[in-house]
């Protein structure tokens, strides 16, 4: 991979820091009239998710990142690894570890896209859609009339997703939840 | 994708931006100080290691020559002072390479001016009113600070008499800058990591902040002299406001055989750094050559100055077209 110079350094740009792939967010100058110039850098951990500061001298260089990020939909899990395929036609299949998988466990469905994000070509993390329809397997029956305010229960979803919703809502319904917030939106 | 072509600045902020240019013309004309205008191309350079100068080729008379985009207007305005024109100023398109972020851009306007005769702290005082009377509102009192004392205060070690190690370790701990980056690194620029990332962010919040005495090693075209604990210090000032460097100034250095000192090691410590040379000024020597009145200068940086004035998030929020746009 080409190597980045600490001007390069714009959102989004994936480097090697550590021995893990980054994310830098953001990049700042810091620098005297008279004196050396620094770039303070922001940088998320690929692996981890995890936000971090680190301090370098301007002009320093840190190695590109062969991270990509691609369109997958999900098909099975064997028990073991968890399996995506593109959605570019080419049937082309990933498996994924848990560890890489993480909280988008509880998101799950088939046939739904899923951004993997690939390094190396090895999927190390899995997002979700921001909106995603799911059916309630389990939840407290629905209080008729009371469909404008007040109250909420939890329900199960059939992803394995537990998530607060109106008293209304009955077994069997498809739901729209925004994966971010892990917050109910409506009825599909 | 639509190309952006639209101004960096609003027009309405281009608008006050004019109407505090024209306070600052009015600010020196009241005070007698002459303004002029300076070539942005020059045949020497700024040596200093830490900026980096854009060049370009010229056809001249002499045929083709590299001619250099100023960094300040200083040279050209040390040879108008030696040349007997009295206390000038400058509204004055500067370039620094590479510099470029919320509080940089490559290209900017830098205010600087000049004060035969005039002590340090009495343009000190200068600035300072200039400063206040553009700010919108009062910022606090001017608060004089040594730059000893403020690494005392903030840091617990003297910039001076700490040992290398301790300055790293301090830099690496406080700095986010890993300590096997910073192994190989000297006094200075543990120094101006410590200033720029943990204490520079800390002054000007309720003052306007002027740090003076700064170590012997930083004082570029300044003199130096002995503080009070006799340490060399350089006869320079800073000011602060909302964690911005505003204004940095100068008891001018006005030996010429000491300015070409300071030149050649500048030039030595580039080849070791394997950075360019850059092209001496010998005009600018000729000048200190002939004489130039002892005196104190300062370079504000206006673009900044006015970002706080008009309350904008980032430099590019007051300039026309920021140097990603144009």
């Amino acid at each position: 991979m080409a190597n980045y110079s600490t001007n390069e350094f714009k959102g989004g740009l994936k480097v090697m820091l550590d021995g893990d792939p980054c994310s830098i967010v953001e990049n700042e100058l810091v620098k005297p009239g008279k004196g050396q110039a620094f770039n303070r850098v922001k940088l998320r951990n690929l692996m981890t998710g995890r936000v971090g500061e680190r301090t370098f001298k301007s002009g320093d260089s840190l190695e590109g990142a062969d991270v990509m990020d691609l369109e997958m939909e999900y098909l099975y899990n064997d028990g073991d690894m968890w399996h995506f395929m593109k959605t570019d036609g080419s049937f082309e299949q990933y498996a994924v570890e848990k560890k890489a998988l993480g909280d988008t466990e509880k998101w799950l469905k088939e046939q739904v896209p899923y951004t993997i994000t690939l390094w190396n070509d090895k999927a190390i993390s899995v997002t979700p859609p921001n909106f995603i329809e799911l059916e309630v397997v389990e939840t407290d029956p629905g209080l008729k009339g009371d469909t404008a305010q007040g109250g909420s229960k939890p329900a199960t979803l059939s992803s394995g997703a537990v998530v607060r919703v109106p008293l209304f809502i009955n077994q069997g319904e498809v739901l729209k939840i925004d994966t971010r917030s892990g917050e109910y939106v409506s009825r599909a | 994708m639509a190309i952006d072509w639209q101004p960096s600045a609003s027009i309405e902020t281009l608008r006050e931006r004019a109407r505090l240019m024209a306070k600052v013309r009015a600010f020196f004309a009241q005070r007698d100080v002459l303004e002029v205008e300076t070539p942005v191309l020059g045949q020497g350079g700024s040596t200093d290691i830490h900026l980096v100068s854009l060049h370009t080729l010229a056809r001249t008379d002499k045929g083709q020559r590299r001619l250099w985009l100023q960094t300040s207007p200083e040279y050209h305005m040390k040879r108008l002072l030696a040349a007997g024109s009295g206390p000038i100023f400058q509204l004055a398109r500067s370039f620094r390479d590479g510099e470029i972020g919320g509080r940089h851009n490559i290209e900017f306007t830098m205010l600087e001016w000049y004060r035969p005769q005039f002590t340090l702290n009495k343009l000190i005082e200068e600035s300072t009113t200039l400063i206040m009377s553009l700010l919108p509102s009062y910022p606090g009192p001017v608060v004089q600070h040594r730059y000893r004392e403020l690494f005392h205060t903030h840091l617990e070690i003297d910039p001076f008499t700490s040992s290398l190690e301790t300055l790293r370790a301090l830099a690496a701990e406080r700095t986010q800058m890993p300590a096997h980056a910073l192994a190989g690194e000297g006094r200075n620029t543990c120094l101006d990591l410590l200033m720029g990332m943990v204490i520079e962010p800390l002054l000007g919040q309720y003052e306007l902040s002027v740090v003076i005495d700064y170590p012997a090693s930083q004082a570029a075209l300044a003199q130096r002299h002995q503080d009070g604990d006799g340490e060399w210090v350089a006869s320079r000032f800073e000011i602060y406001l909302k964690g911005l460097e505003l204004a940095n100034g100068y008891q001018e250095l006005t030996d010429a055989s000491e300015q070409r000192a300071r030149f050649a090691e500048d030039n030595a410590e580039r080849r070791r750094l394997g950075l360019p040379e850059v092209d001496i000024d010998e005009r600018l020597l000729a000048a200190l050559e002939h004489g130039m009145p002892e005196g104190a200068g300062v370079a504000l940086g206006i673009d900044r100055l006015i970002q706080l004035t008009l309350g904008k998030a980032r430099l590019q929020d007051v300039l026309a077209f920021a140097t990603p746009n144009c």
